[in-house]
């Protein structure tokens, strides 16, 4: 299978008629790709067969991390390190841990989530974000499908059929 | 399901026998905790304060459950309300036997009512802990939480036949005075029914930690409820989506329940003072079991099992997880009330099983009796199109 290099889009201006139109596209078995949207659109996720997110699962690998970090640390600290007697307590005071343990649970998941997240979506200082197209950033909705040339009129067909305002072919 | 076109819950013969079993159970414990050489007095009352505390926590917790929801204008939720609505029943029942507690228990259960001897520390909190002000403040409060809870779901009930606006602007200035109301009587009301029987002892969070222990169990009793309709054919608009939203209370209410549980245990182990100590040093040398498996079963199972998104969303597993809630919040009552009360005859055998029995079924009596009364669907709430649509993505 050769690379996809351009590409065909349908311009959607309310995220309902977005919605539908991609139902209807599939339904015509046209390949939607890729969906830009101004905002986060509540359903698309699931028209376009995303898969959930595992930026939970790194959020809890970090939080118990974090978890054993903190409490561990403290140990050490108060019965190796540093030994310290406050008020009279035992060096391996745990429930005095809690609190440091549980910020450092959530320290840890949060950035670990973070970067995660950083990383997957190639964000980040410096990094150059491709916009397929700048209409998106403001108030169209995007249908990307791939671009085949004996099919273009068809799918073009297809597309307004599913109610779209524009339709365009990209390299 | 096209048999219940009605949307009525009907309380038919068999849920009624089994429920009269319930009740008939626990008749049989009161008769043997009466007569019994083995139940001493202040066990009697001491698990008739518990059961009732307990159930009165669950109706308060439906009303408060409404009541939030209303004044949050939060949509997920209108097409289950009314099983809360429903539980909110239990409430006047509740202040009956809870009078019939006072009146013949009052002695065994607090010590402070006793005037004869002379007590520096209760001296100085008469003006507050003495029999006449107890009684009237028992007045205030159930009055307020009865006639609030009652109209709360009349106002809802109307609606049903009448759509007009007007019920559902009710129901939001019922709900705010009932949220007030309610913030300021459920701190004293623990004060002066399960603080007050340690008498010098004192916790300023007790009042926050008992109110956290009524959200999640109450979350808990709707999910059982609602599993329940569901099996028997009803409430098919209520799906996962709705199930989800009420794991997701279950979990963080018990990570609230733990937070205050442990900020109150912190403060008083870290200041190591005496008269404050004295309450965790009772419950963890003579009731260590009970004060573990109590952690356990309210913070840890359900703290690990409901993390996952998936697990919220089953049915099953939710459902395991609210039982061991529910009856994970009764072990915690019954550690906050025996070692004050009963001290060292603390024991669970067949009076105390037998009697919490007795008042489940007591109050699935009521609920049900309720929900039979009335459609099982607000069809004319303002928010009940949403609550059917509602999708909850994490």
């Amino acid at each position: 299978m050769k690379e996809i290099t351009k590409y065909i889009s349908a311009y959607y201006l309310d995220e309902e008629d977005l919605l539908s139109g991609i139902k209807k596209m599939q339904e015509n078995n046209v390949k939607v790709l890729d969906a830009f949207t101004p905002f986060p659109v509540h359903g698309l996720d699931k028209v376009l067969g995303i898969r959930r997110s595992w930026l939970p699962r790194v959020g809890f690998i970090g939080g118990t991390i974090g978890a054993l970090t903190g409490f561990f640390f403290q140990m050490w600290v108060f019965t190796e390190g540093y030994q310290m007697n406050i008020g009279g307590k035992p060096l391996l005071a745990i429930p005095s841990f809690i609190p440091v343990t549980f910020e450092s649970a959530v320290l840890f998941a949060a950035f670990s989530m973070v970067f995660a997240f950083l990383f997957r979506s190639r964000l980040g200082l410096g990094a150059e974000n491709k916009i397929y197209d700048v209409k998106s950033t403001d108030n169209h909705f995007v249908v990307v499908a791939g671009y085949e040339e004996n099919k273009s009129d068809d799918v073009k067909e297809k597309m307004e059929a599913a109610g779209a305002t524009i339709i365009e072919v990209k390299e | 399901m096209e048999q219940n076109m009605e949307n009525k819950f009907v309380f038919d013969s068999k849920i009624k026998m089994i429920l009269y079993g319930m009740i008939a159970v626990g008749l049989i414990a009161l008769l043997v905790g009466l007569f019994s050489e083995g139940v001493v007095e202040s066990r009697f009352w001491a698990n008739l304060l518990l059961n009732n505390f307990y159930f009165l926590a669950l109706a308060l917790g439906g009303t408060f459950f409404v009541a939030v929801h209303e004044m949050g204008e939060s949509g997920w939720q209108t097409s289950i309300q009314r099983v809360p609505e429903a539980m909110g029943r239990f409430i006047p029942f509740a202040g009956v036997l809870m009078l019939i507690t006072f009146l013949f228990g009052i002695h065994h259960l607090y010590h402070w009512t006793d005037t004869a001897h002379h007590d520096e520390i209760l001296a100085g909190k008469a003006p507050y802990l003495n029999t006449t002000f107890f009684y009237i403040r028992f007045a205030i409060y159930f009055a307020g939480w009865s006639i609030l809870s009652y109209y709360l779901r009349k106002a809802s009930i109307d609606m049903d036949s009448d759509a007009d606006i007007k019920y559902y602007k009710k129901q939001r200035i019922l709900s705010s005075v009932f949220v007030v109301f309610f913030a300021i009587t459920s701190s004293t009301s623990a004060w002066d029914w399960l603080m007050s029987i340690d008498a010098h002892w004192f916790s300023t969070l007790y009042g926050w930690y008992i109110f956290s222990g009524l959200l999640v169990s109450t979350i808990a009793m709707i999910i059982l409820i609602l599993i329940f309709l569901r099996n028997q054919g009803y409430m098919s608009h209520v799906n996962k989506e709705h199930l989800h939203d009420l794991g997701k209370y279950l979990f963080a209410f018990s990570i609230l329940w733990m937070y205050l549980w442990f900020s109150q245990y912190l403060l008083i182990w870290y200041s190591n003072i005496p008269e404050e100590t004295v309450y965790f040093v009772e419950r963890v040398n003579n009731h260590s079991t009970i004060f573990y498996v109590n952690l356990v079963m309210n913070f840890v199972l359900p703290f690990l099992v409901l993390m996952t998104r998936n697990s919220k969303r089953m049915i099953g597993v939710t459902g395991v997880v609210a039982l061991i809630v529910f009856a994970g919040h009764w072990v915690d009552y019954f550690l906050a009330i025996m070692p004050g009360v009963v001290g060292e005859n603390t024991k669970v055998g067949f009076f105390e099983i037998g009697l919490t029995i007795g008042y489940i079924g007591l109050f699935l009596f009521i609920v049900f009796l309720g929900l039979s009364k009335a459609s099982l669907i607000p069809k004319n709430h303002p928010f009940y199109k949403e609550s059917l649509d509602y999708h909850t993505n994490y």
